[in-house]
């Protein structure tokens, strides 16, 4: 394990550090007194652990393509913007606009997660992104989603109770959302459909919360104990008769 | 911004001389130089500038200001009491000539800032750049046309000759001298519009038009610069302030970038040359002055001659014993010094700089 | 099927003399305008968008598309196309759809301002036998210079230069992406780029395979839908581009529908065939200035800090914008005049929103100079730079290069029809259809624009050598050779020329 000492140090000195290390070929690498300091793990490509003591500024792992990142407590707003690959698992809370055009790896937040998230993601058959969220969620949930797999979980909301914000899924047309809850269709976007799971939909999301729950120490069944909702596009076209040629 | 301006557009012949020993010339020599070329000129200007002229008051900035009305020079003196120590005010010594019907009212003071009145660069010079824009944009009929230390310049509308027995040139001894004939085509005869332009020790004497001056306005401007003169010969002044006083750079890099080399030559150096001119040119490529143009630069230290990089003004200079001699014309110099050791016509946009020895 | 109300723009005819049924105009047009009736070539004209592609492909000189006489009542008022507009509303309910720039009438600044000349004063200098040097640095410039001595004496550079994309003249091609235009016109852009050393740029697109042996001289987008982004890409090219808007559409997003993305746009832009590729108004993580830096410099740390240039259409305060922008980071600001074209475009926006090139580029110019930031970045000036004269004449208001789009497109073959959004281009620009893009020959059509682009680099030397110059930094911003004729006060001030006469 090789630690690099963030206090005080200014983000360009610090990702300079790291990318050093790096270079130099560490596969771990532990940075401690973190705050604030943005774009850590932006752009880092490979296999890596880094692991994040502290609150990490925004644009965390952006364009990232590979590592893995483990941040202990919150973290901030814009992570994993177009990420491309690799994996970040936050112990705490997470801001707005997370995983902004992300095209694959994966994000995992413990706790509740801002506005915008998982917005604009996008997949193709082999790289596909997901983002599981274990509290509640803003507006715009998956807003545009073109591909992948959101889920968000509630964990600690009470039974039946709203955990996602409105808009949800607005612009829709491709991916799939899993809520662990109630969906309201008045809150969805106008080109979204609110289906029950079926068995494709369990094992789908018994291979993706397994891992999540292995990352985070939850008890996976507890987790299961409850029924999600599935979100799809419902119409490819939704704005085809927008325009008068 | 102000765009709406009118520029000036002149013609002209120049020559210069240096003692690198410091032997201090009369202002004579130098108005005999300047005279063969009247052809040059048309009469409706010239002037001189000289260094080591003031000894006795070496310490102090020698402002010489033209008034047109008695008004502006309350207001100035105001100005100048209020900022500045005054060492002494003298009105300029001159003698009538028939060919000069109106003169401006020429005084000179000897001065220092006060004590609290320096900020910026810690040794004056800034502020008192400013105090010279702030009376020359803001005070009507009221223009400071010299303000370097220990040198001068005399200049009025009149040619060569005239100009140089208005003001007594023959009383002068310095070791460096510059003179300039004018042919200006849309002067509205102000005295300030001729040359030399000065702004602290530096004074410039030029020829030619320099066809990138509306860039070269807008980047000085930039840097806070105020062209009241709205003449390519200020421009120079100006970007030779910004380049060597407030960059640092040295002399002749301050000519690399007025004259910078083409591409295809920078292509050819080693490696350090070239990274330092392509730096160059992309750092002040808003400093290349661009069309004809030839110029002597003076200023504490010595004398530089420079020509535009396709050489379209001539510059000739030839060198006898310590003296270095720059012209327009070979016939200039040889008025005042028959038999040069060496005579030479420099390089397109290759600087002659010529240093003075301790 | 309801006969539309609004008459059809052109009527195509076929001289039935001249004729000989070879049936090039059908296999040529792409909007299926001609038919083979069994004995001759059967029009249905409605379709017809006067691309002239048939009549530039019928060897007998039978066809001629002319102006559909058959016309709503002339109205000084309501235009032809208001009319139309009305009627097609009211037939689909829907937004009317244009593409390529505003083509309205009005004031067109170029058109008004006139270049000097030297005369007696300073000599012109002949620009083809003595040097003239067009050779152009985009990127961030320091203020000023520092050297230290070597031992030798040598004056060696201390100062740190920021990267800067070199130029053979200030010219570069407009961001077009591939969807919007076809892979074939992409390569016509990115070999005429290489040919003559200067830059091309992917538009929100992703980066093709195919244009891999071009990357030093592209420039790849980042935009909304983050289409093909990834870090190999962002390193791909010499700089990058977010693009906030674009001066046919500013502040508002873009939407090439699924049945354009085939399988080589879907790979390029990441994306599953046939899945729409929607880029939001808006840059989601872009809500305010700050967050722009926030993203400029994440792309800085991902590319070890390569230029990052920022697009933006002009809009009403553009040198407050401009000035964000720069302070932001950003190494090059792009302006993308109202005039400026796209491939789909709601009129209403393309024709009303946003404000021209010449104003923009004049007020940012000053604001960045009054600020003392002109050097922290280049300024790029689009949206309609028809010719050299439109160039030269940018230059001059202070941009350090122009960037074109429409004219490049012209050189395969575009008419500025203007119905880019239908995916039928038949010159095979515009669109995915694999019969039509095999038309245009990237080997063929390279030599064409190379050929405007060296024509045009010859026309600047011309203006130059007139002026008295031979570098085009002494053009740059020096609106001294610049007279206004037929502005007003207001105009001129603004634009910070004189009137023609002062």
């Amino acid at each position: 394990m090789f630690e690099i000492d963030a206090k005080d140090q200014y983000y360009r000195d610090l990702n300079d550090m790291v990318r050093a290390a790096v270079d130099k070929g560490e596969k771990e690498i532990s940075l401690k007194n973190v705050n604030g300091q943005y774009y850590i793990a932006t752009g880092l490509r490979g296999k890596l652990d880094l692991s994040v003591e502290g609150v990490p500024g925004n644009d965390l792992s952006a364009f990232m393509d590979g590592p893995t990142v483990t941040i202990s407590a919150n973290a901030q707003d814009n992570i994993a913007n177009t990420m491309n690959a690799g994996k970040i698992i936050i112990h705490g809370n997470a801001g707005d606009v997370l995983g902004y055009g992300m095209r694959g790896g994966k994000l995992h937040i413990r706790g509740d997660v801002g506005y915008r998230v998982g917005i604009h993601m996008k997949g193709v058959k082999r790289q596909s992104p997901t983002i599981i969220a274990g509290g509640t969620a803003g507006d715009f949930f998956g807003e545009y989603m073109a591909g992948g797999v959101l889920i968000l979980l509630g964990l600690d909301s009470p039974e039946n109770s709203s955990i996602v914000g409105d808009y949800l899924g607005t612009g829709m047309h491709g991916g799939a959302i899993y809520i662990r809850g109630p969906v309201e269709q008045k809150y969805c976007g106008a080109e979204v459909g609110v289906i029950d799971t079926d068995a494709e939909d369990k094992k789908v999301l018994e291979k993706l919360l397994k891992e999540y729950c292995a990352d985070l120490n939850l008890d996976y069944d507890s987790v299961m104990s409850r029924p999600f909702k599935k979100l799809i596009p419902v119409s490819s076209r939704p704005y085809g008769n927008l325009y008068a040629y | 911004m102000d765009h709406n301006f009118q520029k000036d557009i002149a013609g002209c012949g120049l020559t210069g001389l240096i003692s690198k020993k410091r032997e201090r010339v009369s202002g004579s020599i130098i108005a005999k130089s300047l005279t063969l070329m009247n052809d040059r000129g048309n009469g409706l200007g010239a002037g001189y500038a000289a260094y080591g002229i003031y000894p006795d008051f070496a310490d102090f900035y020698a402002f010489h200001i033209m008034y047109d009305v008695q008004s502006a020079r309350f207001s100035v003196e105001e100005y100048i009491k209020e900022h500045f120590h005054v060492e002494k005010v003298e009105e300029i010594p001159t003698t009538p000539v028939k060919e000069i019907a109106i003169n401006p009212l020429l005084v000179r003071y000897f001065i220092s800032p006060s004590k609290g009145s320096i900020t910026g660069d810690g040794n004056g010079e800034d502020f008192v750049v400013n105090a010279i824009m702030k009376i020359n944009s803001e005070i009507d009929g009221a223009y400071v046309f010299s303000s370097g230390k220990n040198m001068g310049a005399f200049k009025g509308v009149g040619n060569p000759s005239v100009i140089a027995e208005f003001f007594r040139l023959d009383e002068y001894e310095g070791h460096i001298w510059t003179g300039h004939t004018r042919f200006p085509t849309n002067t509205p005869g102000w005295w300030g519009g001729a040359h030399p332009f000065t702004l602290l020790d530096w004074s410039i004497v030029h020829n030619g038009e320099i066809s990138s001056y509306g860039i070269n306005k807008r980047y000085l401007e930039m840097f806070g610069y105020k062209l009241a003169l709205l003449t390519d010969t200020e421009v120079v002044a100006y970007l030779f302030d910004l380049l060597i006083r407030r960059h640092g750079l040295d002399v002749a890099t301050a000519c690399t970038i007025l004259a910078a080399p083409f591409w295809k030559d920078i292509e050819d150096l080693d490696a350090d040359e070239k990274e330092a001119i392509t730096a160059l040119r992309q750092t002040y490529s808003s400093a290349l002055l661009n069309g004809p143009f030839s110029l002597l630069f003076g200023h504490q230290n010595g004398l530089v001659g420079i020509n535009d990089r396709i050489k379209l003004r001539p510059l000739v200079a030839a060198t006898k014993d310590d003296m270095v001699y720059m012209a327009s014309e070979e016939s200039a110099i040889r008025a005042i010094c028959p038999a040069p050791d060496t005579v030479w016509a420099p390089r397109a946009g290759e600087p002659v700089i010529v240093e003075l020895e301790n | 099927m309801f006969k539309s109300q609004a008459p059809p723009e052109y009527r195509a005819t076929i001289d039935t003399d001249k004729c000989i049924r070879c049936k090039r105009c059908i296999q040529n047009c792409g909007w299926s305008v001609y038919d083979w009736g069994g004995d001759r070539v059967q029009i249905e004209t409605s379709k017809c968008v006067r691309c002239l592609r048939c009549y530039h492909y019928c060897p007998t000189e039978a066809i001629e598309i002319l102006k559909e006489e058959t016309r709503f009542k002339e109205n000084g008022y309501w235009s032809y196309n208001h009319i139309r507009n009305i009627k097609r509303q009211a037939e689909t309910g829907g937004i009317p759809l244009t593409g390529m720039g505003c083509d309205r009438e009005g004031t067109i600044l170029f058109d008004h301002l006139m270049l000097d000349a030297c005369q007696v004063t300073n000599p012109s200098i002949d620009p083809l036998r003595e040097p003239m040097e067009l050779k152009t640095f985009l990127g961030k410039k320091p203020s000023k210079l520092e050297f230290t001595k070597g031992k030798d004496g040598k004056r060696k550079l201390a100062t740190k230069m920021p990267p800067n994309l070199e130029l053979a003249a200030p010219i570069i091609f407009s961001p077009m992406s591939y969807g919007s235009i076809s892979l074939n016109a992409q390569k016509v852009l990115a070999r005429t780029a290489k040919e003559c050393g200067i830059l091309m740029n992917t538009g929100e697109g992703g980066l093709h395979e195919d244009l891999k042996p071009y990357t030093s001289n592209i420039i790849v987008q980042v935009a909304s839908g983050r289409f093909g982004v990834n870090p190999e890409y962002l390193n791909a090219g010499v700089a990058v581009e977010i693009k906030i808007g674009q001066g046919a559409k500013p502040g508002i997003g873009g939407h090439l529908p699924g049945e354009k993305i085939p399988l080589e746009v879907a790979k390029a832009r990441m994306i599953p065939v046939g899945t729409d590729a929607l880029s939001p108004a808006p840059q989601h993580d872009i809500y305010s200035i700050e967050d722009l830096r926030q993203l400029i410099y994440a792309i800085k740390e991902t590319t070890n800090y390569k230029p990052v240039s920022v697009k933006i259409a002009t809009v009403h305060n553009v040198a407050a914008i401009a000035s964000g922008i720069v302070r932001a980071g950003a190494d090059i600001v792009y302006l993308d005049g109202f005039r400026g074209g796209t491939g789909a475009a709601p009129g209403i926006i393309r024709d009303h929103l946003g404000i021209p090139i010449e104003h923009a580029l004049a007020a940012v110019d000053d604001r960045l100079r009054q600020e003392g930031i002109r050097n922290e970045a280049s300024i790029v000036a689009a949206g309609g730079i028809r010719s050299a004269a439109d160039a030269a004449k940018a230059i001059a208001l202070g941009a350090d290069c122009v960037a074109i789009g429409t004219a490049a497109l012209m050189t395969m073959g575009c008419t500025l029809c203007g119905k880019c959004y239908t995916g039928n281009c038949s010159w095979g620009i515009t669109t995915q259809r694999p019969e039509l893009t095999v038309r245009l020959d990237p080997e063929v059509y390279a030599v064409r624009l190379s050929n405007l682009i060296r024509a045009w680099v010859h026309e600047l030397m011309e203006v130059l050598g007139a002026l008295g110059v031979n570098a085009i930094e002494s053009l740059r911003g020096s609106r001294e050779r610049l007279r206004g004729v037929g502005l007003d006060a207001q105009t001129l001030d603004m634009l910070g020329v004189k009137p023609a006469g002062r």
